[in-house]
């Protein structure tokens, strides 16, 4: 862009023949010309460059709005709810006077390109959503998705996603509690690297948003404004990769965890001392984002003088000031009489803070550099009335052989030596196998309020020291279900999440997304899209858990090939007293081992056909959201009154997977026995959903019996928590180190 | 009556307010410190705790060990006032020259988090009078400078004076010259160690182990005895 003579507004209404780069900056030509029409003029480059990322698919949900509707006009009654969708985040009343935000984004195109910085100003930017709101962050959680574990592009993107979201987690301080890790050579060329983070605060400290009260400060704080990250949301997040453009490393921004901690102890003082009118961080399109939001959201207008902007790179153009997406920035809203008491406590931090302008009473954001006007906008028109598209959608003509391919028709172990090789195999594959080489790049007890962590069902933290009051949050994901029926799978993924908090003790609250696709411009992956949210706003409202926000990410695809559709879905729960927690792991020899819900043939898209005949087809396992919420009840219940001393979810791998996995976290074995009217195999390796394991002692065993009965949910004493094997009588024995050698070492031998 | 521990906060840190808590567990009252705050507020001892002052960047420590707060604890430990490095904090103190030796990147490369065993080899400094000689804990650690260094002559000399005060056990997870995972100094009131006593004084909490609140029981008792 021409930066002689400066493009000011009245300059641009001067030279309306002027060409502007909008294609390069990623907008259609219809888009240009509707931005045209709302101006009357061409815009200045200043506003084309706001419009451009503002009108991203990233920033706008041009493409998704039209489905994401849904999640409010389908949305449950809730109590708990105190600030739904559209905020930075949603906030969940969890009682005793306390609100937990939460949320789950995505990070994909950045970590892909470069892994390190791209999962770590992730971490960065879902952390400042959570501030935002007026919360201390209490910890974070990252579902991952790579390409085949074996492919020797992952061993460059995984360890690097690792490091980063470690380096820059650990560093602020933050227990990383949760998450997946996933590998499907389908995210070869397009990992999904998503982040979520959880934060407490008091009722009375929620913050919005919004820039309100004439003559009110606009304060920009944080690391100063450099050329990174330009263009992130609109040329990277908005686009599939092709191998014929420029390599896109300088979009992704580069984080500063250290500044991010001191942004947060210095926000939240300004916080306590009730010096903050309204609050935005700044992530993807930067002050373009910041300011036009604050002040669509206000009650007024903006004026903003860009000189003020303490900048990184003084040759910086104004349009490149407005579109960075450098890290580690915060804008607030300060009273005028405030604003020296705020900046002290940025002096205080070592935070750079600056006044960069004020609201006004009109209703234009305005914009000057080198004293001429440079933006004069509706804010309205940047942030929230952009395009809005129907894309076409259409189930695609594969759909159906797909679903005819049944899974249920593949060979079989005819031998109990067979099934038991199957069983190593499957507990040691790099999707089942234990992910502690990775997880334990994480810390798990910073803050000193951890009270599950990976790998249990769920993250569990603390909130109130004195009554043990605590949150819990899992998240769930299962593109290969999501694939063979995206309605279907993206309930199933609620359903995973919601039955992983139940299984803690924790009850189910609230539901964030992380709605992870490939191109929308393809009506197949559309279609994908349309129905995925469907389910899922479906089954929440079914289940009475309100979607509070989330994210889409879309043009996840290289080339043709899109990705499988991946709903990743977070729950959020609460419990009373963090004390009733249930872990995973067997605890005493002797406890009874309980089977929780029906167990159908079920193989479609499950752990056993990827691992044992790399086969994905037929139908994924039944959705019974009824059967998730009475299992979960039992389970929150059996957890409250002490019944049980041990519990784990079923889900992908089966029965197997979940008593292989407590065996192993609790250095105790079980021997088990087929129940009557299943055959081992089914037993063992079926996916059924709306199911869990539970350990009960034996003096509660009448007790847990009356009570599952007393409410009509089956359930099969399928045997003992036993010393140091795995047996499956009648078949095979498996002793723990065998098991512990197959499922611990996998990982690690692939990607150290 | 009760002893008065400080806690030192430094830009970056991060168990600080865990280490108040472990601090108030043990029945002792915490005190904080800044670190642009020379003044110690007259507390009997003082933790430099965990986290990642300054970003690690330099060098761990390197940038907090010039704080003006530090100005005091270096002239007070000299003194005896009982001062405890944990994992940062001990990085601070070998870089302010309270405790010899340094600290490298792990030898792995990696960040680690996990519940390591550990043998007790001195139970006669100010921080460890409630453990006894040679038992076995375990302390949550996470770090990635981890990695314990000095010269041979340095390192026999800690061994001959018995200043090595907590060995890895089973598993060495940075790569520390013989297996060290704390020293103190020669008059065992300055401790530092990279392991994270902080986050093992609740039965609910990380681990579910409380192997670590003795550090803070033995300090206030000497403290309240003396």
């Amino acid at each position: 862009m021409s930066r002689t003579p400066l493009d000011t507004v009245e300059h641009a209404a001067g030279t309306p023949d002027v060409e502007l780069p909008w294609a390069e900056l990623g907008l259609k030509k219809d888009e240009y010309e509707r931005i045209v029409e709302i101006l009357g003029r061409r815009p200045t480059g200043a506003e084309l460059a706001m419009y451009s990322v503002m009108w991203s698919e990233h920033c706008s949900y041009k493409s998704s709005k039209v489905h994401l509707r849904q999640f409010g006009e389908k949305a449950p009654e809730s109590d708990a709810l105190l600030v739904g969708i559209g905020e930075n985040a949603g906030v969940v009343d969890v009682g005793q006077g306390y609100a937990v935000t939460f949320k789950v984004e995505s990070h994909n195109h950045p970590s892909y390109v470069e892994p390190y910085q791209g999962a770590a100003t992730g971490v960065g930017g879902i952390v400042r959503d959570i501030i935002a709101m007026g919360a201390r962050p209490v910890a974070v959680v990252d579902p991952l998705r790579f390409g085949a574990a074996d492919h020797p592009d992952t061993k460059r993107v995984l360890p690097g996603v690792v490091a980063g979201i470690g380096g820059y987690g650990n560093c602020l301080g933050l227990p990383n509690i949760g998450g997946e890790v996933v590998f499907d050579a389908c995210y070869q060329g397009n990992p999904l690297v998503n982040a979520g983070a959880i934060g407490v605060m008091r009722h009375e400290d929620i913050h919005l948003a919004k820039a309100s009260g004439a003559g009110n400060k606009v304060i920009l704080y944080g690391a100063r404004t450099g050329g990174d990250g330009i263009g992130g949301a609109s040329i990277l997040a908005s686009e599939t990769f092709d191998d014929a453009k420029p390599s896109k490393r300088p979009a992704v921004q580069v984080g500063d965890p250290f500044q991010e901690k001191l942004l947060i102890e210095c926000t939240l003082e300004a916080f306590r001392e009730k010096l903050v009118v309204g609050i935005q961080d700044l992530g993807a399109a930067g002050l373009s984002c910041a300011t036009s939001e604050l002040a669509s959201n206000g009650s007024g207008g903006m004026r903003v003088t860009l000189d003020d902007v303490p900048l990184r790179d003084s040759t910086l153009s104004p349009e490149e000031i407005l579109m960075s997406e450098s890290q580690e920035r915060m804008c607030a809203v300060v009273e005028p009489e405030k604003v020296d008491r705020f900046l002290e406590i940025c002096a205080k931090w070592d935070v750079i803070a600056t006044v960069i302008g004020e609201v006004t009473d009109g209703d234009r954001l305005e914009i000057y550099w080198h004293g001429g006007k440079i933006v004069d906008v509706d804010p309205r028109t940047v942030a929230h009335e952009g395009p809005v598209y129907e894309r076409p959608y259409a189930r695609p003509s594969w759909q159906d052989e797909l679903q005819a391919d049944d899974a249920n028709k593949l060979p079989r172990p005819k031998t109990a030596e067979e099934l038991k090789d199957q069983v190593l195999k499957l507990v040691g594959s790099p999707n089942q196998a234990s992910k502690k080489w990775i997880t334990s790049q994480y810390d798990h007890f910073v803050q000193g309020n951890t009270v599950l962590a990976q790998p249990e069902d769920s993250g569990m933290i603390r909130v109130d020291e004195e009554t043990g009051l605590g949150v819990a949050i899992a998240t769930d994901g299962n593109g290969r279900y999501a694939k063979l029926d995206p309605y279907a799978g993206a309930q199933l993924a609620l359903s995973e999440a919601y039955r992983n908090v139940a299984t803690t003790g924790a009850k189910p609250l609230a539901v964030s997304d992380c709605l992870n696709f490939g191109s929308p411009e393809d009506p197949a992956v559309m279609w994908q899209f349309a129905e995925a949210v469907r389910g899922l706003a479906d089954a929440c409202q079914q289940l009475g858990t309100p979607v509070t926000g989330g994210n889409v990410s879309l043009y996840n695809q290289t080339g043709e090939a899109a990705i499988h559709p991946t709903p990743v879905v977070a729950v959020l729960g609460v419990i009373d007293d963090v004390a009733r927690r249930t872990p995973v792991a067997f605890q005493e020899e002797g406890q009874l081992i309980y089977l929780l819900g029906d167990t159908r043939e079920e193989f479609g898209g499950s752990a056993w056909s990827q691992v044992v005949h790399d086969h994905l087809g037929g139908l994924p396992p039944a959705v019974d959201l009824e059967r998730e919420r009475l299992l979960a009840e039992i389970l929150i219940s059996a957890s409250r009154d002490g019944m049980i001393d041990s519990a784990h979810d079923l889900s992908d791998g089966g029965l197997v997977q979940a008593v292989v996995e407590s065996a192993l976290l609790g250095g105790k074995g079980a021997r088990l026995v087929v129940p009557d009217g299943l055959d081992a195999f089914t037993f063992l390796f079926s996916e059924s959903a709306g199911r869990a394991i539970v350990a009960v002692p034996r003096s509660e065993e009448v007790r847990f019996n009356d009570m599952c009965g007393a409410r009509g949910l089956p359930v099969a004493r399928i045997g003992v928590v036993d010393s140091d094997s795995v047996e499956i009588q009648g078949e095979f024995s498996l002793s723990l180190a065998e098991l512990r050698e197959a499922h611990e070492g996998t990982i690690e031998a692939l990607l150290a | 009556m009760t002893a008065r521990i400080g806690v030192v906060t430094f830009p970056g840190s991060l168990d600080d307010r865990d280490t108040q808590r472990a601090i108030r567990l043990a029945g002792a009252e915490p005190v904080a410190l800044w670190h642009k705050d020379k003044d110690l507020k007259q507390v009997d001892a003082v933790v430099l705790p965990g986290g990642f002052s300054y970003g690690d960047y330099l060098r761990a420590g390197a940038i907090s060990r010039f704080s003006p707060v530090m100005e005091t604890v270096i002239e007070q430990a000299k003194a005896g006032l009982p001062v405890l490095g944990i994992c940062n904090g001990f990085q601070v103190l070998t870089e302010a020259h309270l405790l010899p030796g340094g600290m490298l990147g792990n030898d792995h490369l990696h960040f680690i988090c996990r519940d390591q065993k550990l043998r007790v080899e001195n139970a006669g400094t100010a921080w460890t009078g409630d453990y006894r000689q040679d038992q076995e804990i375990h302390i949550p650690l996470k770090n990635m400078d981890g990695r314990y260094v000095a010269d041979e002559y340095t390192l026999d000399k800690l061994e001959a004076e018995g200043r090595v005060v907590f060995r890895y056990l089973d598993f060495n997870p940075n790569g520390s010259l013989r297996d060290i995972a704390g020293i103190t100094n020669e008059a065992g009131n300055v401790v530092g160690l990279m392991p994270h006593p902080e986050h093992a004084v609740e039965p609910l909490i990380g681990t579910g182990r409380t192997d670590g609140l003795p550090f803070f029981t033995s300090i206030l008792k000497k403290l309240v005895n003396a």
